[in-house]
């Protein structure tokens, strides 16, 4: 047989390998415009249950100011390899990342910032008190307008953010352990080098 | 017989392996059938008032008539990033309610719609714009199809240049033997056309 007749099988070939290149794609990894630029700056409020903190200080106004801990920003981090995870109480697969965080945080890899996302504190607490705390560090955004700015769209998501606060790596969707075995850690050993 | 249902003898009332017509079967699919119309009207009514409590939410379209067709023409451009095949102005996810809202508060903040992608684009990356614009990154999306195009025209006109330029292929004993029949069986041409009667 003439090579010629081979030829349509072999666009036929390439055409498939495409296609199956295509189809182990996943659509929902989308490149972040903010890999190499400065974390967005924010204050968010430390993760309390305002149930509690109600029934401390209800009458006074000024002791409960007091009370309640002064807000987070990511400013106080600076000279640090930081991690943010972005989770929720309804997130279904923040769920399955969880004992991976667990681990990271045993490990005491780098802080890890929880960025608990447009949750109820209450339902948020009651599960890390249940299944585990992973977070050095736990914040709220209750109406989702930090996660905006770090362009959330699909909790769970993941960032490193290097010494000089900079985001270095954002993952969208529950971690898994090859995640964090191969992109995760060699890049905070890394950076924390540098 | 087996047990072949014919629909029109299950919707008569026969029960099917049973092979029996009797009158209880009947009245149980008669039973059966009311009831599954009840859920059918009862499903449908909850559809209309799900639909009538929706189109309370557009509510804010009366506010500003203008903004609310800036901010449209402007969500459509967007792409949700959620259901990924819907736009920002179409989908009902909770991510684009907050983003049709933040781009609203941009709006009254005064920002130009360029402002306003620039913004998007700075959270979303171009993924967000429907119409992606040319650049290093993207030109292989822009120009591919042409690219494509020219190279199946290209290889179009060499086939069809080499078709012309091929020499006729000899022909076979046996083409040569039929044409010396076919020759010998038709009349010779003549130079002059054969009389009319």
């Amino acid at each position: 047989m003439k090579a010629k007749y081979l030829l349509p099988l072999a666009v036929f070939l390439v055409l498939v390998g495409f296609l199956a290149a295509g189809l182990k794609l996943n659509p929902r990894e989308v490149p972040s415009p903010l890999i190499g630029r400065a974390a967005p700056a924010f204050t968010a409020p430390y993760l309390i249950d305002p149930a509690v903190l109600d029934l401390a200080v209800k009458p006074n106004a000024e002791a409960r100011k007091e009370l309640a801990p002064k807000e987070f920003t990511p400013q106080e981090l600076l000279g640090k390899v930081w991690v943010m995870n972005v989770w929720a109480s309804w997130c279904a697969p923040c769920r399955e990342e969880h004992p991976l965080l667990l681990a990271l945080q045993r490990q005491q890899v780098a802080p890890m910032v929880g960025l608990n996302y447009k949750d109820q504190a209450s339902q948020a607490l009651s599960l890390l008190q249940r299944y585990g705390n992973p977070y050095s560090v736990s914040i709220t955004d209750t109406d989702g307008r930090i996660g905006m700015d770090y362009g959330v769209y699909g909790v769970p998501e993941t960032y490193v953010v290097d010494k000089q606060g900079v985001i270095r790596l954002k993952h969208t969707g529950a971690l898994t352990a090859d995640d964090v075995q191969r992109k995760l850690l060699p890049l905070i050993a890394e950076l924390n080098k540098s | 017989m087996n047990c072949a249902l014919s629909p029109v003898a299950l919707y008569l009332g026969w029960s099917p392996c049973k092979g029996e017509w009797g009158i209880r079967s009947l009245m149980r699919s008669v039973m059966q059938r009311l009831v599954l119309m009840a859920l059918c009207l009862a499903a449908v009514a909850v559809c209309l008032q799900a639909t009538s409590s929706w189109a309370k939410e557009a509510e804010p379209l009366a506010q500003d008539p203008v903004m609310e067709a800036r901010l449209t023409s402007l969500a459509e451009q967007l792409r949700c990033l959620v259901c990924q095949n819907e736009s920002l102005a179409g989908s009902r996810s909770d991510l684009a309610l907050d983003l049709r809202r933040e781009i609203r508060t941009l709006m009254r903040q005064g920002q130009t719609d360029e402002q306003i992608l620039a913004f998007m684009v700075g959270r979303y990356g171009d993924f967000v714009l429907y119409n992606p614009p040319v650049k290093s990154t993207t030109w292989l999306l822009w120009a591919g199809p042409f690219v494509l195009m020219l190279i199946g025209v290209g290889v179009l006109l060499l086939v069809l240049k080499r078709r012309r330029l091929l020499p006729e292929p000899p022909q076979t004993p046996e083409q040569q033997a039929r044409l010396q029949v076919l020759l010998k069986n038709s009349t010779p041409p003549t130079s002059t056309p054969p009389p009319s009667k």
